[in-house]
């Protein structure tokens, strides 16, 4: 699914003197089936953003399309919004709340209206789509499993839904590194699997130049740019001043670079750095 | 948003009434609403007003400040007033279907309406200026010979102080949670009133665990921090009675000996 | 050690969970999250300790300042032993603690009367307090905010308020429990750059952590494996040069070392203890 964002503004509590700017004027689109990350700091409108997505918050003024489809127009159905698009929030294992893993998960279906055995069988897709084993978790609480396996149910409860477009905020905030690398994964295989479209916000350069097919660079409630992964850290010394931080291994080869190695532009994998750097001393 | 009340909010300022000793104000707002309550006339509302203006200019909390807390509170001024205005039987000097409205149902309206807001004005005062740690430790000082027939004032005074500290985070905490359910399809704005409580489920359950997570973070870092009770505590803000509060002291007394007055001559 | 001011002696913590099983009735089990830790920490140094959820760092630190008691072992603090009920809370005014949740840790609702709720506990004189207060603050930079209320302030800043309130205890000792954690990287630089400064002025550190670009920091990292107690320690360069045994604990070594490792692989001559960007760059450039 599409999405389009057009002339995007929003005020929080207009009129009053803690009136505060958190979108303005913000632009792009996002065809069917791109993986997107979303970069700026905590204030910069990104949270803003993702809930006018799936309609949690109305747009002061502008225009969202979905497929098409203007979900900011009255007598739209909010469900229907839900269905399409997947909200996970920051820190979503901070939601849980029932008795077993599954019926946790089967929340978000069954508010859809989804019973019996499609929604067993949603729930149980979801469980596994998240790395873990259905028969043996469905059962437990949600509350007695680790930090990491609860981020993860918290994202099944989302992915049950089927969204096709799947949004997550900071979904690696707070998790040690093999947590990180895992829910990373995790993500990347749902998209490979299902080619649903994925908007994820990170603070980590290297997820962001790794995974991301578009970056969309926030700051002070703007859209600053709106352009590939590549292109975005070809503009080094841009997002040093943006208070950014660049991959290590663009910081690396671009060290090299200027110490007259012949390398490529603006390097943002470690295998292009390998083979590039062998080549030189081959 | 939710953490835009200012009912309760201290204002930041330097002025007397802020430097004034916690007991001091705790006690005057005390006096302050028994008064409200001795007053019954119109005459004494307004020297009462005449009186809260003057310490109100002195706080130097602006009015329109003071006022937007109040907003929160219109509900119940209004229906304050127009249960008094229709309820109250007396000569009628408006009536329209079932509608009668009496002299006596007017005066009275206005009477308690006038009352409610200077209370509210009044006691919020308190809370704008003075800051809630001064606030719970005045209290605390004040409770304290009730500690000696074992009530725990001290824990009581902890228990309000880590209570004002943590309201605004558990309101935005019950805000992301709210936001996060919505976003899972779930709807608490329609059905009855048992299917409207049962849809609370989602929401209750996380803030019960967010709030016990906070408090044993809290009881962590308090421990790390070496709290261990009141015995021994020095402060930071030590309280004691300065020229200014024995001034304040007399004048808080005289203001209710006049009241008193004005109730048995007028 | 000579200059030993923390000596921890076969550290073993044991936690006691109840599990309930399938036909209702409960049983105790006991689970070892320290398995025999022993360590010698310097005064005035730097110290890093790096390990996966569940190596028991945590718990670690929370030993350190008698959070909690030792299951066997011995922890000694300026050569006074932990266990010594009498001195326990000079052990804890002299071990101050920072942890991860910025929020949950400050108990005021005003910063600078946060900041003084450590020496208020410990009844030293007011104005000293006052004294001290804004001495930290300024430390932190926070200065101008000591009016402010907490809610109000971004998580680097409420985790530089916790910091100004360790201070304010005026301990030897810091010990910082992922104090990042939940930091955006604007304020995980600000809190690294507090550390830093306070190793400078000669406060023994402890930073418990999971970002190896932390760690590095540090003069000295120590790596916990879950049930098996220390795994590597050594200085940053000797510790993270050891990619494979990094790996087994599934810790990500830092980009040098991994382009190293696979640079070596190809047949060139990169040195194992090469761990900073820079330092490979330039060995790159003098190879060339």
């Amino acid at each position: 699914m599409s999405i389009e964002v057009k002339n995007l503004c929003h005020v929080y509590e207009a009129g009053t003197p803690s009136e505060s700017r958190a979108l303005e004027d913000v632009s792009f689109t996002i065809e069917n089936g791109k993986f997107v990350g979303i970069v700026g700091h905590t204030g910069s409108g990104k949270s803003t953003l993702l809930q006018h997505l799936n309609g949690l918050l109305k747009p002061t003024s502008g225009q969202i399309l979905i497929d098409g489809v203007d979900i900011t127009a009255d007598g739209t159905s909010m469900l229907d919004i839900r269905k399409k698009v997947g909200l996970v929030f920051q820190y979503p294992e901070y939601q849980l709340f029932e008795e077993t893993i599954a019926k946790d998960v089967a929340f978000g279906p069954k508010n859809l209206g989804i019973e019996g055995e499609e929604l067993e069988n949603l729930v149980r897709e979801a469980i596994e789509m998240v790395g873990l084993d259905y028969e043996d978790y469905k059962d437990k609480s949600p509350f007695e499993i680790s930090g990491g396996q609860k981020r993860r149910v918290a994202i099944a409860g989302v992915l049950a839904m089927k969204p096709e477009i799947l949004i997550l905020d900071e979904p690696t905030a707070g998790l040690d590194p093999r947590a990180h690398k895992d829910v990373m994964d995790m993500i990347k295989n749902i998209h490979e699997k299902y080619h649903n479209t994925v908007i994820f916000v990170s603070h980590n350069m290297n997820d962001i130049a790794n995974l991301s097919d578009q970056v969309l660079v926030f700051a002070k409630a703007k859209l600053l740019k709106d352009a590939s992964p590549r292109e975005v850290f070809a503009m080094k010394e841009w997002v040093l001043d943006k208070d950014l931080d660049l991959p290590d291994v663009t910081n690396l080869c671009e060290a090299l670079r200027e110490k007259g190695f012949d390398l490529s532009e603006t390097i943002i994998d470690i295998d292009q750095a390998e083979k590039e750097i062998y080549d030189i001393f081959k | 948003m939710i953490r835009d009340i200012t009912l309760g909010q201290y204002y930041n300022a330097d002025s007397v009434i802020h430097r004034l000793d916690p007991r001091i104000k705790i006690i005057a707002s005390l006096l302050y609403i028994v008064e409200l309550f001795v007053v019954d006339s119109f005459i004494g509302f307004f020297y009462a007003t005449a009186a809260l203006g003057l310490v109100i200019a002195l706080s130097k909390v602006p009015l329109s400040f003071i006022f937007r807390g109040m907003k929160a509170l219109l509900i119940i001024l209004i229906f304050t007033f127009v249960i008094n205005l229709f309820m109250i039987d007396g000569t009628i000097i408006f009536k329209l279907w079932i509608f009668t409205i009496s002299k006596e149902g007017l005066y009275a309206a206005l009477f308690m309406t006038f009352r409610l807001v200077l209370l509210i004005t009044g006691t919020s005062l308190l809370t704008l200026t003075t800051k809630p740690i001064s606030l719970t430790d005045g209290l605390e000082r004040l409770l304290y010979p009730l500690s000696k027939l074992k009530v725990p004032t001290h824990e009581i005074a902890m228990m309000m102080t880590i209570a004002l500290r943590f309201i605004p985070t558990l309101l935005e905490e019950t805000d992301k949670i709210i936001k996060a359910q919505q976003a899972r399809g779930a709807d608490f704005e329609s059905g009855n009133l048992i299917n409207r409580a049962k849809n609370l489920i989602p929401i209750i359950v996380p803030l019960f665990v967010s709030a016990f997570r906070i408090a044993h973070d809290l009881a962590m870092a308090m421990e790390a921090r070496c709290y261990k009770g009141g015995e021994g505590r020095t402060r930071l803000h030590p309280m004691k009675y300065g020229k200014r509060d024995l001034v304040a002291y007399v004048l808080v007394f005289a203001f209710l000996a006049s009241i008193i007055l004005l109730r048995i001559f007028i | 050690m000579e200059n030993s001011i923390i000596k921890i002696e076969n550290l073993i913590y044991e936690y006691v969970k109840q599990e309930v099983l399938d036909d209702g009735s409960t049983v105790e089990k006991v689970k070892r999250a320290l398995n025999g830790i022993s360590l010698d920490i310097e005064k005035g140094s730097f110290l890093a300790v790096v390990g996966q959820n569940g190596s028991g760092k945590s718990t670690l630190a929370k030993n350190i300042n008698g959070l909690l008691l030792p299951t066997r072992g011995k922890i000694t603090v300026k050569g006074v032993e932990l266990a010594d009920d009498e001195r326990i809370w000079d052990i804890r005014q002299n071990v101050a603690m920072v942890f991860q949740n910025p929020d949950n840790q400050l108990v005021a609702s005003i910063v600078e009367d946060d900041v003084a709720f450590g020496p208020e506990n410990l009844g030293v004189p007011s104005e000293v307090i006052r004294q001290r207060v804004d001495d930290a603050l300024k430390l932190v930079g926070m200065y101008e905010m000591r009016n402010k209320a907490p809610h109000l302030l971004s998580g680097g800043q409420k985790q530089r308020i916790a910091i100004a309130g360790a201070l304010a205890m005026d301990p030897d000792i810091i010990v910082f429990d992922e104090p990042t954690a939940m930091l955006d990287p604007k304020g995980r630089k600000e809190v690294m750059a507090i550390i830093n400064k306070l190793h400078e002025e000669g406060k023994t550190i402890i930073l418990i952590t999971h970002f190896m670009e932390e760690a590095v920091q540090a003069d000295r990292v120590v790596i916990l494996k879950k049930g098996s107690g220390i795994l590597l320690d050594g200085s940053p360069k000797e510790v993270f040069c050891q990619s494979e045994t990094l790996r087994d604990v599934d810790l990500t070594p830092p980009l040098a070392v991994e382009l190293g490792d696979r640079l070596r692989a190809r047949g060139m001559d990169i040195p194992q203890d090469i761990t900073r960007i820079e330092e490979l760059v330039e060995y790159l450039c003098q190879l060339k």
